[in-house]
């Protein structure tokens, strides 16, 4: 009896001990990953908010071409594709054997449906200029796809693996918005408001599977927060840390791998180019001499991010290093301010909340009133600066980071928020969207940048830096942010 | 004149035998030196930026150390105080210039429907939580100084015409207010020379305990953003900023927050201290 009953213990001691054991031998395969901002929808094509397309591009959506963790745009939906000597053809064959979340077929038609939503008059899609220049989708058959162009355009393939131009299903498309249905390795499992969002594991996927079975994105915005939650394990991962000041605690802790990289995003001293005094270039050329980019890296940033001297990220090979140019030197500035004859000048300095634009914004305000520039900061929310800054262009100068790939096109826009929209640049960029040959078009893309640079339209800081933070044992994270996306297709933990 | 003297005395007596007085005496008089003193003399410029000397722990140089942007924190206390005077000063100024008027008024009414207007006013602010109205107050102008004040001053417009008319109506059924009616005088002008004197006491007490409050919501606002804006430096700004660098450098949270603290204790012993000092029962007992 008493023999028997310890046995009993002893067995029932190694069950527990078996199952308290067991996690740790397997591989985790759900993993739960910070975000900084709550997406508004989840549906990449009626919305220009990131963090939709950080929690659904490569996971639930995917388009006819991706970019990859490198920048490298990559075939996905389309196998391979055909483009006409004019350049105005392009034939895309299918991949087979997909399926939509909901089971139903991928073919032809969903391409014609999407390319054709997207670039209709009724599109609510956030950059319809990536399809402005389709004249036609033809179905040739249900695995090939041809698209026409009216021009050439030699960013065609790019702009098709944007987070904007995912295939969506006729059936489904209306309801993206709260149930993404995709074809990608993941499906939509839950949205909490407020708290967080579920993908599970897709079973039927017609590529290499995801080697997670869950993924679980959470909402924390507070960087105090954000910092305890990696720390108390909630989160797995913070592929865009809030508050780099954190980073080093990090690094000198075992359990968590930091994780530095580039982003598209160019940080700019946004100048408002109509209104006087800036519309004056010497003005805008003083304010550019006025700023020690270096110290706002090392005081905003805690030394992560790169100097940039145009609008243009630096680790895209057309890149034109340009920080010469608008090099820090108070001296100059007064000389500058002097010649165009202004004093006692004061600017408005309009500041969004991200930390970059907040502490930036007060260390330009500090360096700025050393040139003999007064600032008067005002921070906004976001809501706020949109209207205010972006919408009514009531603004002098604020402080924004540009997260979209490849985005200097925006100089060219007329009423855009710095107004700028020089007749020259527009030249450069029309003739840059007629070009396929690249040689040539690196030739247009860094004339733009110098274009940018020698009229000082705006200060350029720095490029953004990916700061993230992981736990140690997961691999497959992207160390940059080529677009603005969290792949967890190739995300796995480590024994 | 002789007897005035010798109750200022008797006051002074008092004062020195009361500890928590004088140490709120103390405090206060701390916080409003470093006011003071800021204008002519800080050990840095508050608003000087050394990146490369930035999150330094406190040091012969740098007393309280350093921020994030490598700015004197001392020093940014020392202005700090000068914002939060500003604020709690006007602010408790606009209550008392408004309350005080209301109430007096509302008591020299008794009863009638204006009365009744003032009051209910009154009691249609105090249901409304202070500091969200102040947010919205802020949120709808606008962060800045100027707007922070408004909105507190508002909240402490039924504080004092509250506490004046209550005052004000034990005060009228007194014979010497009868006096002075048998002698023809005016509500307004009995009011004036009659009810406000005999009110001072109690709107100096009140006075000082608003001020403390005055000076916690304006940091509570700075702290979510809504206050001054910066270079300007503000306690509650100081202590927001510091939040993510708590384990890194934690006196830049450490110092803003002894000095709001220090502040209200300080101006609440004060408070309380001159409430007992002139309330004659408690003097005697203590005597």
């Amino acid at each position: 009896m008493n023999m028997s009953k310890s046995l009993a213990a002893v067995s029932a001691l190694a069950v527990a001990l078996g199952l308290a054991v067991m996690p740790a031998q397997a591989a985790r395969t759900d993993i739960s990953v910070g975000m900084v901002l709550e997406p508004p929808n989840l549906d990449p094509t009626g919305g220009a908010a990131a963090a939709i397309d950080e929690v659904v591009y490569a996971n639930i959506f995917q388009g006819l071409t991706r970019f990859n963790s490198d920048g490298e745009v990559v075939p996905d939906l389309a196998r391979s594709w055909d483009i006409s000597e004019d350049g105005l053809t392009y034939t895309f064959h299918l991949q087979d054997g997909v399926t939509f979340h909901d089971g139903s077929a991928f073919d032809a038609e969903d391409v014609k449906f999407s390319l054709d939503r997207a670039r209709g008059e009724n599109s609510t899609n956030a950059q319809k200029a990536l399809f402005a220049e389709i004249a036609e989708v033809e179905i040739v058959d249900p695995q090939t796809v041809k698209v026409t162009l009216s021009e050439p355009n030699g960013s065609f393939l790019f702009n098709m693996a944007w987070g904007d131009a995912v295939i969506v299903a006729p059936e489904t498309a209306d309801n993206n918005a709260t149930n993404p249905v995709g074809t990608g390795p993941f499906k939509f499992g839950d949205w909490v408001k407020g708290d967080h969002v579920d993908l599970t594991k897709y079973a039927d996927y017609w590529g290499e599977p995801a080697k997670l079975d869950k993924v679980t994105f959470k909402f924390i915005s507070d960087p105090t927060a954000a910092f305890a939650s990696v720390m108390a394990g909630d989160v797995d991962a913070f592929p865009n840390f809030p508050a780099p000041e954190n980073l080093q605690q990090f690094e000198a802790d075992p359990r968590f791998s930091v994780i530095v990289g580039s982003t598209e995003g160019e940080t700019i001293l946004a100048m408002n180019n109509k209104k006087p005094p800036l519309d004056n270039i010497k003005v805008r050329q003083a304010i550019g001499h006025a700023i020690d980019r270096q110290s706002i890296i090392d005081g905003a940033m805690f030394g992560y991010g790169t100097p940039i001297g145009t609008h243009f990220a630096p680790h895209n090979p057309a890149y034109v290093d340009l920080t010469e140019q608008s090099a820090y030197d108070p001296a100059l500035a007064q000389e500058l301010l002097k010649e165009a004859g202004v004093s006692e000048l004061t600017l408005s300095l309009k500041l969004p909340p991200p930390s970059y634009a907040r502490r930036g914004g007060e260390i330009i305000a500090a360096q700025l009133k050393e040139a003999g520039i007064n600032t008067e900061i005002t921070n906004l929310e976001w809501a706020q600066w949109l209207q205010e800054v972006f919408k009514d262009k009531n603004f002098d100068l604020t402080v924004i980071s540009h997260t979209e790939p490849l985005d200097i096109g925006i100089y060219a826009r007329d009423d855009y928020y710095f107004q700028y929209a020089d007749p020259e640049f527009k030249k450069i960029m029309e003739e840059l969207n007629d070009t396929t040959d690249p040689d040539k078009r690196t030739e247009l893309l860094q004339a733009a940048q110098k274009k940018i640079a020698d009229d000082a339209v705006n200060v350029y800081l720095f490029q953004l830096a990916k700061t993230g933070v992981a736990n140690a044992k997961i691999e497959g994270l992207w160390e940059n942010s080529p677009t603005q996306a969290n792949d967890m297709t190739q995300i796995y933990w480590e024994d | 004149m002789s007897g005035h003297s010798q109750q200022e005395t008797g006051f002074i007596r008092a004062a020195l035998g009361h500890p928590a007085f004088l140490a709120g005496l103390l405090l206060t008089a701390l916080f409003v030196a470093a006011a003071l003193v800021s204008f002519v003399w800080t050990p840095f410029d508050p608003e000087k930026m050394q990146i490369a000397a930035k999150l330094k722990g406190p040091s012969t140089e740098h007393w309280f150390g350093t921020d994030h942007f490598g700015r004197d924190v001392f020093s940014m206390l020392m202005v700090g105080a000068r914002v939060s005077i500003a604020v709690a000063f006007v602010a408790v100024g606009i209550g008392i210039g408004f309350g005080v008027p209301l109430g007096l008024y509302a008591a020299a009414n008794r009863n009638s429907l204006i009365d009744e207007i003032v009051m209910r006013g009154n009691d249609l602010i105090f249901a409304f939580p202070s500091l969200l109205l102040a947010i919205l107050i802020t949120a709808v102008f606008g962060p800045g100084a100027i707007n922070a004040i408004i909105a507190i001053g508002i909240f402490n417009i039924p504080v004092f015409a509250r506490l004046s008319r209550g005052a004000a109506l034990s005060l009228w059924t007194r014979e010497f207010i009868l006096a002075a009616r048998v002698a023809g005088k005016g509500a307004a002008r009995i009011s004036v020379e009659h009810i406000l004197p005999n009110l001072m006491n109690l709107l100096i007490v009140q006075g000082t305990i608003q001020f403390s409050l005055a000076v916690l919501a304006e940091a509570g606002l700075a702290y979510v953003g809504l206050g001054a804006q910066p270079p300007t430096p503000s306690w509650g700004r100081m202590l927001a900023e510091a939040q993510t660098f708590i384990s890194l450098a934690p006196h830049m949270a450490l110092f803003p927050g002894l000095a709001i603290v220090l502040t209200v204790l300080g101006l609440n012993l004060l408070g309380d201290g001159l409430r007992d000092l002139h309330d004659p029962r408690i003097r005697r007992s203590r005597g």
